[in-house]
């Protein structure tokens, strides 16, 4: 069970998140309503997708006070705290492309194309095309085309042909594009990932309890950010972490975890860094 | 008897109406054929809902079995309205089609195939059925006799269905427990018939509408529930706005209230006043346009008792007694026996020796009446000022009195006016009351005063609800009191003819008839009528406390329901035995509308499934009973006793094995009508399930394949049925003639149609009982010979007094209902239909586009009792009567707009079986239900 | 020959490090606008598609593309809202019906995630309380269109979802039957749908009764367009700038002074045609062909 900890914490958490707004359309719930572009708690507190307010801020929408409070709450839970763990705790497509990972792993389709003809910075790109887009046509863009929304919208108010937005995410992430969408394409991944810099949870990295087995760089959905192991006790600190404890789980050292980098004196992470330069 | 073309267009006011009368079919036919192709085959009929009688075409496809209704428009050359129907009318095929139509026996049973009260609906053969119904029936007349046996009729049988039905019963089980859902729309209208005129249906025709100046609508929606006639008063209003007025007066505003000049809402029950206040305008304030010749050539006034309860169960009955009303239901019912007088009633019933807080000692419905002066009817009508009238009958509370005057002084002066003429038409309004025979008379009473009745263009009109409630109901007699062309059951001379009309013995006829269908259910549920079944009507959800009625169909053990349908209702539901019926196009048929028209059709189609229609189920039950099973001698409840007449009936030439089949139904002179196919051009080429059997080899009532009759039965019953008529004023044409034309009006003589009765100008009749010069005579035999007196009652003294040929004037005062809204009840209710339903739905709520119209009823309420109770519109509520509630969707806007303290729920959604709500008070001289008011509350699911 | 597997050499040799870069980025950037162009391509389409009805209160089709933030907040209002929500008879909720408004999935054809209502199907209440539009966050549904400027109060006969227009031919109310279901269906029937009575000459005695649209009431609820009998709609509901023409500030009926406040934002005069491009003066100068034979 301790391997699975946080998978299913994460799993228990976007279903958990799923049925309040399931709830609250079809059984009139008061806890969460609406969905993730904008949301409702306990019919008082408004929750933005603050990114999908800076394409409306960008397309020329006048934005109200209650989406612009809730947007301003949701960046900066993610901002001070939380980092991209939007993506990793209550995306319901983070199931899809971990599913379609799984695949890959257990069949070993990464062993048939191991090059990967894509940066992950396509995806900042992607951020700025949709603002550009939405500046021009006066819409936001993104929200035209998410398969994030499409899928937890469908789940909600009724899926229409949504269900092929899932079989194709899962059959990219599976055969074109390992960790394809989320890795690479997401413009909200992207976006989480800048403002999530400087969150206060991280993943602490202890080089030497590590035994450089390196099955943590084998889960990771951005390997890139754990370029650390088996080298240096740093903290994970690229934005593009999406704190979802993967790496946790799969490691039998005790040689990471999450730490809270509460101020600016406890780096934990660091110490241990410095010990054993 | 010859149809002469001529003949037609002389006898009638309006000629372009007439015009189409004589047209014959098969020239059209041929021509429909020709024009079109793939073998449609057209043919004219009449349509199944409303009592307005549209004439409709229905084309078919495809042969034997699979021939099905393709299309069906309206019959262009149908005078009532030229190929035009509502839009129900183009549905009246889909009706027959939808998913889950019966298409067999089912029975209740046990795991072991046994008939189980408490078991589980399972398919049977009609042996089976017939079997189960045979030996129920046997139960049901060894415990209680004849009256045991009961049957719910209906003002929808076709003129043969209900002319078999009523002949087994009353004919062949002796039991006059036979009682039609008419009782439930016209019966306040028959009576006040007979006792104004003697006879029963109106006098009037639809060409009053195009020859009148007013249209005035009493307690009629008639905007939705006639929509043809509605479509013809809007013409007629357009063709001279200014001239031609129209007056709808309602307890809520609705569709009708769109084309008036005036609406007048009015408090529920106080149309009683309003009339008054008409006739007393005219002889206190307007006397001099009283047509006093006319007057006193054909008139006579007359009063009668007042304190005739409310048609509730009185004291003593079994289930009062057993306690099966709760404490609730008694504070209405106890006032059945005796209320106090309250003070919005108490000014009128003081000519009749009533001040306010007397007791009142109910004696029960009689229809007992008396001559009384003018100057007693002329005192009558003193309380009826436009003060007394206003302040209590003046409906809406947001309007002022001195608008609701002036509304009220424009009415009267409409019937003063000279020169001007008048129609008041009523339906449900006036017939649904407590008072609806009072009601009903005084229509007639300012009609009279100024000599606007039974003229063109003139006259208080009784429209009807259903499509045969005058043809079948009515005029064939399937109510429990009548018999055929308007005698009685409890004359012993009209019991007589029809012995001798049905070859049956002198005596066979059981002389009381007193279970009306609300008694009925009342028998049922005091465990005294064991047998009953349900024939073309949906009994369990038409009658008010139905409640009761449910519940004892279902928890009664000895207790045997039957119901014939086309389709699972109510009815069905709470029934012990389903039996599936064909239905309308699938059997040939008769109705006669409101206008005393009759019209036929042949059978377009075969039935579904293994439906029969429901002459054939009579036909079949009547082969189960010999002369010896059913005539023996039986003591009736009141003590009389029902002779034996088994010997009588051998005298006859019957032998005791004789089944009621061979005397009633399969005689020497049913035979003599000949099925032939090849040669009679009426029968060529169309089906024919009862004389021919057909291809569908249903496996009938005796386990063998049924292969018809042999003879042609429907017409048999047609001409066996006109007899009694004919020469009566009630004068019907041969069968084959009305399968050339477009319906005819009876009383057909010497192959005219009549326009307007009791008129010498149209009506030979009043020539044949009045003599050549007459110019008008109410001929009706009934009730003329009466006592004289005074308001308060007869003086024996001054001894009898005959009034033939005359009509009665009625002095008839307000009287507060049983139920009014009080603290805890608030709110009256009024329930009704909506145009796009017919009756409880069963067929019209299968039609896809009627069904998404509307689907579902509506509580109609004003916005500000919706705001006082909390409610908003679209929420559901619970709308609660001292005997039940039912959850109803709260409108506040839209086609029906009551005013505070109303509400109004039409009865077609079986989902919110608002009968569950209603009183089962009656008028209690016509037993008809009051369905427009009763007190309920309305609160928040 | 030589000078071709040269170049295929070259193509082998290792890239430096710097264009290596250059042209990572100038893919990444082909394919940004490759993308970014079929993106805006499918965008723009989808928002064209304006023949759709939304809830009460909705700003103009532009602004409410750009405003809706597509929470779904209004659809759960609509199916929650009183009486669409189906009780037991203890008064325990067991469901609710199907709402009214919808959010455009995929499939729907419609700007995706946005609320809409399809009148034939499931029409729009006209609840009273309008629970649809205080639910939304983001103001794409204006709480202030849909209030009543004296009394404060909600009032959803201000909506103005859409307009209903009778489609003559095949309504069966011009051929003189009697329907009026689009009539008796109407919340607001006498104000925004009346009957128009008509005598019928052929039959010489019954009316038509046809029913009028008045747009300046109709709020485009589509409880008509449900109610209709006939197969397709004869009534049936239009977004109001697909449905209405507009007369322009050149005609004024001289007759109704409240008409001149209509062309109030009348702008001074400035015309061009074909014939009066040229300046006047090089009119005059060029006499053309006007005297030829």
């Amino acid at each position: 069970m301790n391997n699975v900890r946080f998978l299913i914490a994460r799993r228990v958490v976007q279903i958990t998140i799923i049925l309040l707004y399931f709830g609250a359309n079809y059984y009139g719930w008061k806890m969460l309503a609406g969905n993730l572009s904008s949301s409702l708690i306990l019919g008082t507190i408004p929750l933005s997708d603050p990114y999908a307010v800076l394409q409306m801020f960008v397309a020329g929408a006048a934005i109200s006070s209650n989406i612009l409070i809730g947007a301003v709450i949701i960046f900066l839970f993610y901002a001070i705290f939380g980092g991209r763990a939007f993506c990793s705790w209550v995306c319901p497509v983070n199931i899809i492309t971990d599913a379609a990972n799984w695949t890959r792993r257990k069949f070993g389709f990464d062993m048939v194309a191991k090059k990967q003809p894509s940066t992950r910075n396509l995806r900042y790109w992607v951020l700025l095309i949709s603002l550009i887009i939405s500046f021009f046509l006066g819409l936001a863009a993104f929200e035209f085309i998410s398969p994030i929304s499409m899928i937890h919208r469908g789940i909600i108010f009724g899926m229409g042909f949504g269900w092929a937005a899932m079989v194709i995410l899962y059959l990219f992430d599976l055969f074109v594009l390992k960790n394809g969408w989320c890795g690479h394409i997401c413009p909200l991944g992207g976006f989480y990932s800048i403002i999530g810099k400087f969150r206060l949870l991280k993943v602490r990295h202890d080089s030497v309890a590590c035994t450089g087995c390196m099955k943590c760089k084998v889960v990771c959905p951005e390997s890139q950010v754990l370029h650390m192991i088996d080298k240096v006790s740093i903290p994970v600190t690229s934005g593009e972490c999406t704190n979802c404890g993967r790496c946790i789980d799969v490691c039998e050292d005790n040689a990471l975890g999450f730490f809270l980098k509460v101020d600016n004196n406890n780096k934990k992470g660091e110490i241990n860094n410095e010990k054993n330069e | 008897m010859s149809l002469s073309r001529r003949d037609f267009l002389k006898s009638t006011a309006a000629a372009s109406a007439a015009a189409a009368v004589g047209i014959s079919i098969p020239d059209d036919v041929q021509a429909a054929a020709n024009a079109t192709q793939d073998k449609w085959r057209w043919d004219k009929a009449a349509c199944r809902f409303c009592g307005t009688g549209c004439g409709i075409m229905l084309a078919t496809k495809g042969e034997g079995k699979n021939r099905k209704i393709v299309a069906v428009k309206g019959d262009p050359a149908a005078p009532v309205n030229r190929g035009l129907n509502c839009i129900k009318g183009y549905f009246n095929a889909k009706i027959m089609y939808g998913a889950d139509r019966l298409t067999t026996p089912l029975l209740r049973m046990n795991d072991k195939g046994e008939f189980d009260k408490h078991g589980r609906f399972a398919p049977v053969s009609w042996k089976r059925a017939f079997d189960e119904m045979e030996s129920h029936i046997r139960y049901a007349l060894k415990k209680n006799g004849p009256e045991a046996v009961a049957v719910f009729g209906s003002g929808q049988y076709t003129i043969m269905e209900g002319y078999a039905a009523q002949k087994m019963m009353k004919g062949g089980f002796r039991s006059n427990a036979i009682d039609p859902n008419a009782r439930h729309c016209m019966a306040s209208a028959v009576v006040g018939f007979y006792q104004t005129f003697g006879i029963d249906e109106p006098s009037g025709c639809y060409d009053d509408i195009e020859l009148t100046d007013t249209i005035i609508a009493w307690g009629s929606n008639m905007a939705e529930m006639h929509p043809i006639l509605w479509s013809r008063c809007t013409d007629r209003k357009l063709s001279n706005p200014d001239r031609v007025k129209v007056v709808s007066i309602q307890t809520y505003t609705h569709r009708t209230c769109d084309l008036a000049d005036d609406t007048i809402i009015f408090r529920p029950q106080t149309d009683l006043l309003l009339w008054n206040y008409v006739a007393r305008e005219i002889v206190y304030n307007h006397p001099e346009a009283i047509d006093w010749d006319f007057i006193k050539k054909h008139i006579v006034f007359t009063a009668g008792p007042v304190n005739i309860g409310y048609g509730m169960r009185r004291a003593g009955e079994p289930s009062l007694k057993a306690g099966r009303y709760d404490a609730k239901e008694m504070q209405t019912i106890k006032k059945e026996m005796s209320k106090k007088v309250g003070s919005r009633e108490a000014p009128a019933l003081a000519p009749y020796g009533y001040k306010e807080g007397d007791v009142m000692k109910n004696t029960g419905g009689t229809l007992k009446h008396w001559h009384i002066s003018f100057e007693e009817y002329k005192k009558s009508l003193e309380p009826y000022t436009l003060d007394y009238v206003a302040k209590v009958a003046k409906g809406d509370p947001d309007e002022s009195l001195d608008s609701y005057k002036a509304k009220l002084k424009r009415l009267a002066s409409y019937y003063v006016e000279k020169g001007r003429k008048v129609v008041s038409f009523w339906t449900m309004g006036m017939n649904q009351h407590t008072r609806g025979t009072w009601v009903n008379t005084l229509s007639y009473n300012a009609h009279f005063l100024v000599n606007k009745q039974a003229k063109p263009g003139n006259g208080a009109y009784s429209l009807t609800g259903q499509p045969s409630a005058c043809g079948t109901a009515r005029e064939v007699g399937t109510f429990c009191h009548r018999l055929p062309a308007d005698m009685m059951v409890k004359s012993a001379k009209h019991r007589k003819i029809t012995e001798s009309g049905w070859h049956i013995p002198h005596g066979t006829l059981n002389p009381v008839g007193n279970q009306h269908i609300i008694k009925i259910h009342r028998d049922i549920e005091d465990r005294f009528v064991k047998f009953a079944w349900v024939n073309v009507c949906n009994a369990y959800q038409d009658s008010a406390s139905a409640k009761h009625w449910l519940k004892a169909a279902r928890e009664i053990d000895d207790f045997f329901l039957v119901t014939s349908d086309g389709y699972p209702g109510i009815s069905a539901m709470v029934s012990d035995l389903v039996l599936p019926s064909a239905m309308i196009y699938e059997k040939w048929g008769a109705y006669g509308n409101a206008e005393r028209r009759s019209q036929h059709w042949r059978q377009q189609v075969l039935p579904v499934g293994d439906s029969m229609s429901d002459t054939w189920q009579w036909v079949e039950l009547s082969k189960r009973f010999t002369v010896d099973d059913l005539w023996g001698p039986y003591t009736l409840r009141n003590g009389k006793k029902l002779a034996d007449v088994r010997g009588a009936a051998r005298a006859m030439g019957y032998s005791g094995n004789s089944t009621m089949f061979d005397v009633l139904f399969a005689n020497d002179r049913a035979k003599a009508f000949k099925a032939d196919r090849v040669n009679d051009p009426i029968q060529r080429g169309y089906d024919d399930s009862e004389v021919f059997g057909d291809e569908r080899n249903v496996v009938g009532s005796d386990g063998k394949v049924f292969k018809g009759y042999g003879f042609f039965i429907h017409k048999y019953l047609w001409e066996e049925y006109a007899d009694f008529g004919r020469g009566h004023g009630h004068d019907l044409a041969p069968f084959d003639v009305y399968h050339r034309v477009r319906g005819l009006r009876w009383p057909v003589v010497n192959g005219k149609e009549t326009l307007w009765r009791f008129n010498g100008e149209y009506d030979p009749y009043v020539k044949h009982y009045a003599g050549p010069d007459a110019d008008f005579a109410f001929y009706g035999p009934l009730a003329k010979n009466l006592l004289q007196g005074n308001l308060r009652g007869p003086d024996k003294s001054l001894g009898k007094k005959a009034l033939k040929n005359k009509a009665k004037i009625f002095a008839r005062p307000y009287m507060d209902p049983p139920e009014m809204p009080d603290t805890e009840y608030d709110t009256w209710l009024c329930t009704g239909r909506v145009l796009e339903h017919w009756h409880s739905g069963t067929m019209t709520m299968r039609v896809p586009e009627l069904f998404r119209a509307v689907p579902e009823a509506l509580c109609y309420m004003n916005p500000k009792d919706a705001d006082k109770k909390g409610l908003k519109r679209g929420e559901l509520a619970w709308v609660e009567s001292r005997r039940g509630k039912v959850k109803a969707r709260v409108e506040t806007r839209g086609r029906n707009r009551p005013p505070r303290g109303l509400v109004f729920i039409p009865w077609f959604d079986e989902k919110i079986l608002i009968n569950k709500v209603c009183l089962d008070a009656t008028c209690p001289m016509s037993k008809q239900t009051d369905y427009k008011k009763c007190a309920v509350k309305i609160y928040k699911v | 020959m030589n000078h071709k597997q040269d170049k295929v050499k070259s193509y082998r040799q290792p890239l430096s490090k710097s264009r290596r870069g250059f042209l990572g980025t100038t893919r990444n950037i082909g394919l940004a606008i490759l993308g970014g162009l079929t993106w805006s391509a499918y965008v723009d389409e989808a928002k064209a598609n304006k023949l759709l009805l939304r809830p009460p209160g909705a700003l103009d089709e532009s602004d409410f593309l750009k405003t809706c933030i597509k929470c779904g907040l209004c659809v759960d209002a609509c199916r929650n809202r009183d009486g669409n929500v189906i009780f037991d008879n203890k008064g325990q909720r067991i469901g609710t019906k199907d709402p009214t408004l919808r959010l455009a999935a995929p499939g729907d054809n419609k700007p995706l995630g946005t609320p809409f209502f399809i009148a034939r199907e499931n029409p729009c209440f006209m609840c009273d309380d309008i629970p649809c539009v205080p639910a939304c966050p983001s103001g794409a549904l204006d709480l202030l269109s849909v209030t009543n400027k004296k009394t404060k109060k909600l009032d959803v006969n201000m909506a103005k979802m859409g307009l209903a227009v009778v489609h003559k031919e095949s309504c069966i109310a011009y051929w003189g039957l009697q329907c009026d279901a689009c009539y008796r269906a109407c919340p607001l029937l006498g104000k925004a749908l009346t009957i128009d009575m008509q005598m019928n000459k052929r039959t010489g005695k019954h009316a038509f009764l046809l029913p009028v649209v008045h747009s300046d009431i109709c709020t485009g609820c589509g409880l008509c367009e449900k109610a209709c009998v006939v197969e397709k709609a004869a009534i049936f509901v239009l977004p109001r700038e697909f449905a209405m023409g507009r007369v322009g500030t050149h005609y004024v009926k001289g007759w109704d002074k409240k008409d001149q406040q209509r062309v109030g934002e009348a702008q001074s005069i400035h015309t061009v045609t074909k014939r009066s491009e040229k300046r006047a003066i090089d009119k005059l100068n060029n006499l053309g062909g006007l005297l030829d034979e």
